[in-house]
């Protein structure tokens, strides 16, 4: 059959983008540096060229200004998608997010459908400092109207933009900044394109679930190694959409194992790691043998220097040791 | 030890009919276990090599204990359970845990006994297993780290199989504690006064044309081979029902779960006293014959005092039929989890209109109890509809 290509999540982004630029010519991208300079983490290198300046626009720096343009543009029958530097710089276009696109669709009656699909890289680890390196995926994983997903491997980074062009709501891609460099399989021929409904089980185990998403996946999955190793077997569920949560998946597993920890790199309070906590306590309590643990960001603005970053940002070592106490060894 | 009804909580391991090293097959008899409803046959679900017998003969066991080791057919996966068991006592009866380490400041987790003043911690899924396998969560034994959790309960379990069994009737004295059955039918009797909302629907109904057809059908067989006029009966009260989901099916922890499958309960009673109603599986997919050869099997074990735990714990809903020579109708008992129950009176000859006219017909008033958690009092009308449309062209059952 057909042979698996192997890629980075950089270019996995890319494809999917020039995929969607050649196959619906409604679609087009705009957001700060995605044309001349390649974008700010160059997923949109060469498009430019190739798609000219009306599919592949630069904007000002106002993230407010062209999120909201995006949002007009597709109440008019386009498909924009908007790529925003971090999550840090949403912020700006929250008004925009949560008081227009997210209730559009709702507040006419479904009459008027809100089709933009809004990129933005995340999190912590690359010595970016507090104003670029935070998680706020859960801010709009609170939001009704939006669906909110987080490719954590390759072959969704190529895979959920397409299916999220679909969407007559409003999707957030969350891409954890740390994903770009790393490779992985994806399909050498056919349909690349994959649901954003459902978590995957990354790996199976039964002594407990870990359960995360984004950047944590391959932190969780090298610590699933690691405790595999003291006969501790976790499964690993990748969340993959955090709005709306696949409850199904979670709660069949931690009623397998009955122990659940959730790497979330958001802060505690507040946080995704908490709704999931609440969620199993609410239909998997007696199922139970241990209380449900999280391995979260410490809860301060995160740090630029290297070590200050690591210790503030969930880690193997941290989520090894959570997993044991968990299992009492 | 399985729970042959919600009420058992022990049952006492009169026979083991496999040895060690015996191939198993699913819904083989393993062992016969005696309950407050008698000698019940355990059948295994599981496919294997019976591997180590873990209860002896005379030996009375709380419900959820583990009677004997199956190896299943794919030997890595059977592996994992086994080990698991076998090392869990171990780790119960250590005498001093060994210190966790860096943990030397923590004051030693105190030797068990939960009191009024300490409470230890319990996760909530040790706390729900120790209470359906009838271990007293007092004489748990903590883990090193001074809470309960799965293991602990496991641990209790294999510990208490030969140290908990009170002293058992001699093997081979088998057969029926009456009394004891009777406080079983009131246990549950009790329970679904209690706990079930009763409706009672009836309807009468002509019999002419079932037992015309039965008697054409009898004339051409030789009388062992004859059916009963409950066969029949039987068979067109699940058919309706399989067509009555609201009907068939079990209430449990506030949640309705409706069967696909009909299996019913018959209710046979028993000599010198005490009734039970043992399942007979699909009975809306069987044939009359076999239909007939099912009901003189039971029948014959439920005298004998030998059941299997199938038709013990499968009955989705129960009939409960009169029989010639007794009374006109039966407002029947709810025999939970089930939420249904069907009563059948006698055959009576009554004065009936046909045709405008009046005529004698042999009918029977059969009234349905149901449960008005589940269903309501139309459900039943509409499934007495059902059986009596049926029971007009038995040549179709």
């Amino acid at each position: 059959m057909s042979a698996t290509r192997r890629i980075t999540y950089r270019e996995a982004v890319r494809e999917a983008l020039r995929e969607a630029l050649l196959r619906d010519p409604r679609v087009f991208l705009m957001g700060e540096d995605v044309g001349r300079y390649g974008g700010s983490y160059a997923c949109s290198s060469g498009l430019l060229a190739e798609f000219g300046e009306e599919r592949i626009r630069d904007t000002p720096l106002s993230e407010s200004g062209f999120v909201g343009a995006g949002i007009g543009a597709a109440i008019g029958g386009m498909r924009p998608i908007v790529e925003v530097m971090t999550v840090n710089f949403s912020l700006l276009a929250l008004d925009q997010i949560v008081n227009n696109a997210a209730t559009v669709r709702h507040m006419s009656g479904g009459q008027i459908a809100v089709p933009v699909v809004i990129r933005m890289a995340t999190g912590a680890g690359r010595q970016l400092a507090a104003q670029h390196s935070h998680s706020l995926e859960c801010w709009y994983a609170h939001v009704p109207g939006i669906r909110a997903v987080a490719p954590a491997t390759v072959a969704d980074a190529r895979g959920m933009l397409w299916t999220a062009l679909q969407e007559p709501n409003p999707v957030v891609i969350f891409e954890h900044a740390t994903l770009y460099n790393d490779e992985g399989e994806v399909p050498g021929e056919g349909e690349l394109a994959v649901d954003i409904d459902r978590a995957a089980v990354r790996r199976a185990g039964d002594d407990l679930s870990l359960i995360t998403y984004g950047g944590s996946l391959k932190k969780a999955l090298a610590a699933a190694d690691a405790l595999a190793g003291e006969r501790i077997g976790c499964e690993v569920i990748d969340l993959r959409t955090l709005r709306p949560l696949d409850e199904e998946t979670i709660l069949a597993s931690v009623r397998r194992t009955h122990r659940a920890l959730i790497v979330d790199e958001g802060w505690r309070s507040g946080s995704l790691a908490g709704e999931i906590a609440a969620r199993i306590a609410e239909e998997a309590f007696f199922d139970l043998d241990a209380p449900v643990r999280r391995v979260c960001s410490a809860e301060v603005p995160i740090p630029y220097p290297r070590h200050l970053e690591e210790a503030a940002t969930p880690q193997v070592d941290g989520i090894v040791a959570a997993a044991r106490g968990l299992v009492r060894r | 030890m399985p729970a042959l009804g919600a009420d058992m909580e022990a049952g006492t391991l009169v026979e083991w009919l496999k040895r060690p090293g015996e191939r198993i097959a699913r819904g083989d008899a393993v062992a016969v276990v005696e309950t407050q409803k008698g000698a019940i046959e355990i059948e295994s679900f599981q496919p294997g090599v019976l591997r180590e017998i873990r209860v002896e003969t005379g030996a009375r066991v709380p419900v959820g204990e583990v009677l004997a080791l199956i190896d299943g057919e794919a030997g890595a996966a059977a592996a994992a359970p086994v080990h698991a068991t076998a090392e869990a006592p171990a780790r119960a009866i250590a005498a001093a845990p060994p210190p966790r380490p860096g943990a030397a400041a923590e004051p030693e987790p105190e030797p068990v006994v939960l009191s009024g003043q300490r409470r230890v911690p319990i996760s909530p899924l040790a706390r729900r297993l120790a209470e359906e396998r009838g271990i007293d969560v007092a004489t748990l034994q903590p883990g090193a780290d001074g809470t309960i959790g799965l293991a602990e309960v496991e641990a209790a379990r294999a510990a208490l199989a030969p140290a908990g069994a009170p002293a058992a009737r001699a093997a081979g004295e088998r057969g029926l504690d009456l009394a004891a059955m009777r406080r079983a039918i009131a246990a549950a009797m009790a329970r679904s006064h209690r706990e079930i909302p009763h409706y009672f629907v009836s309807s009468t109904l002509d019999l002419a044309p079932l037992l015309a057809w039965l008697e054409r059908t009898n004339a051409t067989r030789a009388p062992p081979g004859r059916l009963l006029y409950l066969v029949p009966l039987l068979k067109a009260v699940a058919r309706a029902m399989a067509s009555a989901p609201e009907l068939n099916g079990h209430y449990e922890a506030d949640v309705f779960t409706p069967s696909a499958a009909v299996h019913m309960g018959v209710a046979i009673a028993m000599r010198g006293g005490g009734l039970i109603a043992p399942a007979i599986h699909d009975v809306d997919r069987l044939d009359l014959d076999t239909l007939m050869a099912k009901l003189d099997d039971l029948v014959l074990r439920v005298r004998g005092g030998r059941l299997r735990s199938s038709e013990l714990a499968d009955p989705t809903v129960t009939v409960s039929n009169l029989g010639e020579h007794t009374a006109d109708a039966i407002l029947p008992v709810i025999y939970p989890p089930q939420v249904a129950i069907v009563g059948c009176g006698q055959i009576v000859p009554r004065p009936w209109v046909s045709d405008g006219g009046l005529v004698v017909r042999p009918t029977m008033t059969i009234t349905v109890g149901g449960d008005h958690r589940v269903s309501d009092g139309r459900s039943a009308a509409k499934f007495l509809a059902r059986v009596e449309a049926l029971l007009k062209t038995p040549e179709a059952l």
